[in-house]
């Protein structure tokens, strides 16, 4: 009688009185019930977990960011990591002119979200999008370490398709705009030990001192399979696979082609290597920004 | 009580061990055991993710409507994997992004599931936290014992410190590529089984099938139930 009654819509005072979890397990009720609660519980442990500690991955995240654009520039050191990025210039460039702009704050910009948004995002066609990316941004940070007056060093974040997934990183070119300073990359889903040795720091070290264009003028720079004849003419634009992970270094390779192609950074780079950046890059940011205000 | 509970952490170490014995949690034994660092923080990950889902599990194990039981237990544990993956990115940055996919992936692992719903749906949940921690170290035995082999030999390094100098940087280890490959931990995880299983005859399990000699078959068995 008694089960009877409990099995009823809760109506009756037994089961009121004898609480929720006097219910039996298979009431239609307890389940439910214990559905709902479970769920607000969990979801409430998740996103507290999730807010509470979102500052600390926002700021490592940039804390990682600015120590791989610090490596990559070659002034990583000891010393406190917001102290040394004080040396480094943040700059936004419109890709299609090759120009500085103003249109955008270069320290909140962030190029990555931008590819995503209708207002920046531009659409690569497939023969254009040799990286895999889909879309890029209309503007793009640069960093430029100085020398004094002079630019010594351009840093510019590239991102392309591997295996498994999206590399994301940067490339350190000498003051020439030809030659390749460092590269790394701070974030990939590359198998541990294969794919992800592009984070392996004498892989690295391969790329520095090689060229991106041939005699030629055009881009040269590849990720080839297997090591590098170091005799042939071709070795200062030519880098050694990866052992196990030709995928992934035909990404790298792909990634290069495109960032410093004309898609990518290629307007920008020319411009820097025919002089028409001044070294100090005021005054073509303000022309720019009056031609984009005009 | 102190015995059951000693039973608990004890008897996943080698005697009933997740991985050499249920065969359970094998895929990120294969995936995370190229690196011995890596293969650490996904020990106390799983660990940390089956102690206190055990934990939670147990607590209201009496309230699980049975029709439900999977569900709740995936809820619980995904939750707690969530977790675990925020505190890792907040606090172990580099390692998180090492682990990756990985970290996420806990929540396919059998061993979690196995735990909650072999041991904590029936048991108290102190019992079923020391559990959860024992089955975790086992796996982690296991882990621990197969990135050694696969860094030593795959990159000649451990934790990172170079201890066979490979032949690129000079040495004379010319280091083993296989062992860097998901199929060497198959290999070392089944010579680790066969060392247990010689050490533990009791694990050997009975064959599926008996071999006979066709002589030796009752002619009356012919043409039964194959």
């Amino acid at each position: 009688m008694q089960k009877l009654k409990r099995r009823s819509w809760g109506g009756s005072g037994a089961a009121r009185q004898g609480g929720f979890l006097n219910l039996p397990n298979d009431n239609m009720i307890k389940t439910l019930g214990v559905a709902v609660l479970l769920c607000l519980v969990c979801s409430v442990v998740v996103s507290t977990a999730a807010t509470v500690l979102k500052p600390m991955q926002v700021a490592n995240s940039l804390l990682d960011k600015k120590k791989n654009i610090l490596a990559v520039a070659g002034i990583y050191g000891d010393a406190d990591v917001d102290t040394l990025f004080q040396q480094i210039e943040t700059r936004v460039v419109d890709m299609e002119t090759g120009n500085y702009t103003e249109a955008v704050d270069p320290i909140s910009y962030d190029q990555r979200k931008a590819a995503n948004d209708p207002q920046y995002r531009v659409e690569l066609s497939k023969e254009q999008d040799v990286a895999q990316i889909g879309a890029r941004a209309k503007y793009a940070n640069v960093y430029l370490v100085r020398d004094g007056e002079q630019v010594s060093k351009y840093i510019l974040p590239v991102k392309g398709y591997g295996l498994w997934s999206t590399l994301y990183g940067f490339v350190a070119l000498e003051a020439d705009a030809n030659t390749v300073a460092g590269i790394t990359f701070y974030e990939h889903k590359e198998t541990p030990g294969l794919g992800g040795e592009i984070e392996n720091p004498r892989w690295q070290a391969i790329w520095d001192g090689k060229k991106l264009l041939d005699q030629q003028g055009e881009l040269a720079l590849q990720v080839i399979k297997g090591a590098v004849d170091s005799n042939t003419p071709q070795a200062q634009h030519k880098i050694d696979g990866l052992a196990g992970a030709t995928l992934t270094s035909n990404g790298v390779s792909n990634m290069v082609q495109f960032w410093m192609g004309e898609n990518g950074f290629g307007p920008y780079l020319q411009r820097v290597r025919s002089g028409q950046m001044a070294a100090n890059g005021a005054a073509e940011a303000y022309t720019a920004q009056a031609q984009t205000r005009g | 009580m102190a015995s059951e509970a000693k039973k608990a952490i004890i008897e996943p170490l080698v005697s009933n061990n997740p991985i050499a014995l249920q065969i359970l949690g094998i895929c990120s034994a294969l995936a995370v055991t190229t690196q011995l660092s890596v293969a650490l923080i996904m020990c106390l990950a799983l660990t940390a993710v089956t102690a206190f889902s055990n934990l939670s599990i147990s607590l209201i194990r009496n309230h699980i409507p049975s029709s439900i039981r999977i569900i709740v237990q995936m809820t619980i544990i995904a939750s707690l994997v969530i977790v675990v993956d925020q505190v890792l990115k907040a606090y172990a940055y580099e390692t998180s992004k090492t682990l990756a996919v990985f970290v996420g992936l806990i929540i396919t692992n059998c061993i979690v599931m196995g735990r909650a719903e072999a041991y904590a749906m029936k048991n108290g949940p102190w019992n079923s936290f020391l559990d959860g921690i024992g089955n975790g170290l086992g796996y982690s035995l296991i882990l621990i014992v197969v990135a050694t082999v696969r860094e030593l030999f795959g990159s000649g390094t451990l934790l990172g410190y170079t201890i066979l100098q490979p032949v690129s940087e000079g040495g004379w280890y010319q280091p083993n590529g296989l062992m860097l490959l998901a199929p060497s931990a198959f290999i070392i995880i089944g010579l680790a089984i066969w060392v247990i299983r010689a050490l533990y005859p009791e694990q050997v399990e009975q064959p599926d099938f008996e071999m006979q000699n066709a002589h030796q078959v009752p002619a009356g068995s012919h043409g039964g139930a194959h």
